[in-house]
Formats: structure tokens, C-alpha cells, sequence
């Protein structure tokens, strides 16, 4: 990059914006592969339900697939937001 | 036995159908009966990229369906001998091809002795994505330094995994990436994912960088793949991935800004 290159009004680099969105959404998407296909619509609806009691972000629940021993365990989690907010 | 290598990205315009002709020639070239077959029925173009257009008679589905022997349909090169194209079917029925009837010629094709099958995958994820790397053994997953190709690599990768004949017998195929349309001047100034930011995000190691260069339009304008282009970085780069596809050990090649004399530097020329 060129001492001049403020005058041109040059944009912020993006690269690295690129990068932080790219990890973000690749773990979240990994994190609910090789599982039903019913859990991505059971997260929804979770949330729409909680939401009708609780105001929590559209992250807040959880929902996973783990084994435990010979059975599967249906993992949810649900993060409430702090009281002062 | 022949090998079955799937070049494959889920987005469409990476340079899958670029990558497959370059591939499949560059192993021709070094002495691998190579047959590379064009999986996208009802948008054939990897024989416009072969410059072998003009001899289609019969295609893939013709095979398929039995309607042609697989010699009637491979399509000699005219510049290796070793290497043979199986051009799309232009048909618009989604169900022209079978895993059954794919199968067949893979099969065919490994006993007529070929060393290596190169599938050069439609974009998407549907029924051809899905058979064109349903079989394979390796995997050339071509992705470009950009959000949506990155994440849909990601995408295809995890489909590898499970939706393949080798996932499903509880092996594993060997995964590649093939990183096009690197630009190494924005990747310095910020503007460009890097090598390293790739390969850390899709957890995999790159088989080859691949410079973005005027040279690869200049080949598919002309038909001959860009590997051909012995003077062209972008060629010489697709010949150094076949090395290291035939398992040579060779550094890669630019991927660092060439540079620049004192006056570039001072007014960022």
C-alpha cells in the first residue's frame, strides 16, 4: 500500500472480516451435520415458544444430538439474557 | 485398477470444468490413460473447455441407457492419446443418469485400463453433484478465496463424508483442495482470504494455488486447457498440482507479490 493511498479514499481491507463471519458459520453449520433433519426446525420452534415468555436472542437455544452410550441424548439448551438488559 | 477423482466445489464458476480438463491432462501428459467424463447433463461444456466440441456423437447418457458402446463415446485427444473425453448429455431429464448405470461405466472403464477417471462435477448439490462423487476415491475440492465458495466447500466437504460409497462402507475418500483465482497483491493489502485463512477454516491443507490469470479465458477461448500454456503461471501452476496429485513433493508457486521497484512502493502503483 502506497503513502497516498488515503487520498484516494481507499476502503478498509476486508480479509479478515471475511475470515471471523466464515468461522462463525462454518462451526455452527458443522455443529448440526450428520444429524436429523428435523433438528434445525425444532430449534425454531423452540425458540418461538420461549420467545413468547422470554426475550432471548435468536441464538439463545441450543439444540444438539449426543450419543451416550447406547442411547442418543436430545441436548437443548437455552442461554437467558441477564436481568439488567 | 483405475482411480476415481472427483473435482467437485458446490458453487458453480470456481473453475471446476477448467480444473478437470487442466487435471486430466497434465495426467495424461505424464503417462496416465486418463478418461475425464462431464457430469452436468443438460449444460455440457467441459468438451468447448477439450476444444473437442465439434466430435461429440455420443454422450454419457447414450452410454447409460445402452444406447452406445463406451468406445463410440469417448472422445480421443487430439493431443494425448492416453486421453479420452465423455461428454455431457444436452438432455433436459434429471433422471437420465443412475447410480446403476454409472457405475457401469466406471466400471467398464477400469477394465478397459484406465489408470485414472477424472468426474468433473455440475455445481449444486443435487442428483449429478451427487453421482459424480458418489464413487470416487479422491476428491479435488476446487474453492476460491471468497465467503460463499469457502462456506459451500465447507458444505461439500461434510458431504464426502457421509453421502459417498467409501463413507458409507466406513472408509474414508481422500479430500483435496484446490485453491483458484488466488490474487496474492489483494491478499496483501487485506482485500483477500489467504492460503493459510482457507485451509484454517475448512481444516485442510491446499494440493495447489492456482493464480488468477488472463490466460485461463485466453484457453477456454481457444480449447486448449491452460495447463497446455507452458508460459502461463496459471499453467504452470495446474502442472505442479498434478505433481503433487502423483504424490512429488514440489514448493508452491506464485503465491507471494512479486516485487516491486522504489517508486511502485512510494505511490502504491
Amino acid at each position: 500500500m502506497g503513502i497516498f493511498d488515503f487520498l484516494t479514499g481507499k476502503k478498509p481491507a476486508t480479509a479478515n472480516l471475511a475470515k471471523e463471519r466464515l468461522r462463525i458459520i462454518v462451526a455452527q453449520e458443522r455443529s448440526t451435520r450428520g444429524g436429523p433433519d428435523y433438528l434445525p426446525l425444532l430449534q425454531r420452534e423452540l425458540l418461538e415458544v420461549i420467545r413468547k415468555y422470554v426475550n432471548v436472542d435468536v441464538d439463545a437455544v441450543k439444540v444438539d444430538l449426543v450419543k451416550d452410550g447406547e442411547h442418543d441424548v436430545l441436548d437443548i439448551s437455552v442461554s437467558l439474557p441477564d436481568k439488567s438488559s | 485398477m483405475a482411480e476415481i477423482l472427483v473435482v467437485t466445489s458446490g458453487k458453480g464458476g470456481v473453475g471446476k470444468t477448467t480444473t478437470s480438463a487442466s487435471i486430466a491432462m497434465g495426467l495424461a501428459r505424464a503417462g496416465k490413460k486418463t478418461a475425464v467424463i462431464d457430469f452436468d447433463v443438460g449444460l455440457r461444456n467441459l468438451d468447448l473447455i477439450m476444444g473437442c466440441e465439434r466430435r461429440v456423437v455420443y454422450d454419457f447418457v447414450n452410454v447409460v441407457h445402452g444406447e452406445a458402446s463406451l468406445k463410440q463415446a469417448l472422445i480421443k485427444d487430439k493431443r494425448f492419446d492416453n486421453l479420452f473425453v465423455l461428454a455431457a448429455s444436452q438432455t433436459r431429464d434429471k433422471d437420465a443418469l443412475t447410480k446403476e448405470g454409472v457405475e457401469k461405466v466406471l466400471k467398464d472403464l477400469a477394465e478397459d485400463g484406465f489408470d485414472v477417471i477424472v468426474c468433473d462435477s455440475p455445481a449444486g448439490i443435487e442428483k449429478g453433484a451427487f453421482l459424480a462423487m458418489y464413487f470416487a476415491d479422491r476428491a479435488l475440492v476446487v474453492v476460491n478465496p471468497e465467503v460463499s465458495s469457502v462456506r459451500d466447500s465447507d458444505r461439500i466437504l461434510g458431504l464426502l463424508q457421509s453421502k459417498t460409497k467409501k463413507a458409507e462402507n466406513g472408509e474414508r475418500i481422500s479430500e483435496h483442495l484446490l485453491l483458484t483465482r488466488y490474487n496474492p497483491e489483494r491478499v496483501e493489502k487485506g482485500e483477500m482470504l489467504s492460503i493459510a485463512d482457507v485451509e484454517e477454516i475448512l481444516g485442510l491443507k491446499v494440493i495447489g494455488v492456482i493464480p488468477e490469470s488472463p490466460d485461463v479465458l485466453q484457453a477456454s477461448n481457444s480449447g486448449n486447457p491452460v495447463i497446455l500454456d507452458e508460459q502461463s503461471n496459471a499453467g504452470i501452476a495446474y502442472t505442479d498440482a498434478v505433481a503433487r496429485l502423483l504424490g512429488e513433493d514440489r514448493p508452491m508457486r506464485f503465491t507471494t507479490v512479486e516485487k516491486k521497484g522504489f517508486f511502485a512502493k512510494i505511490f502504491g502503483g
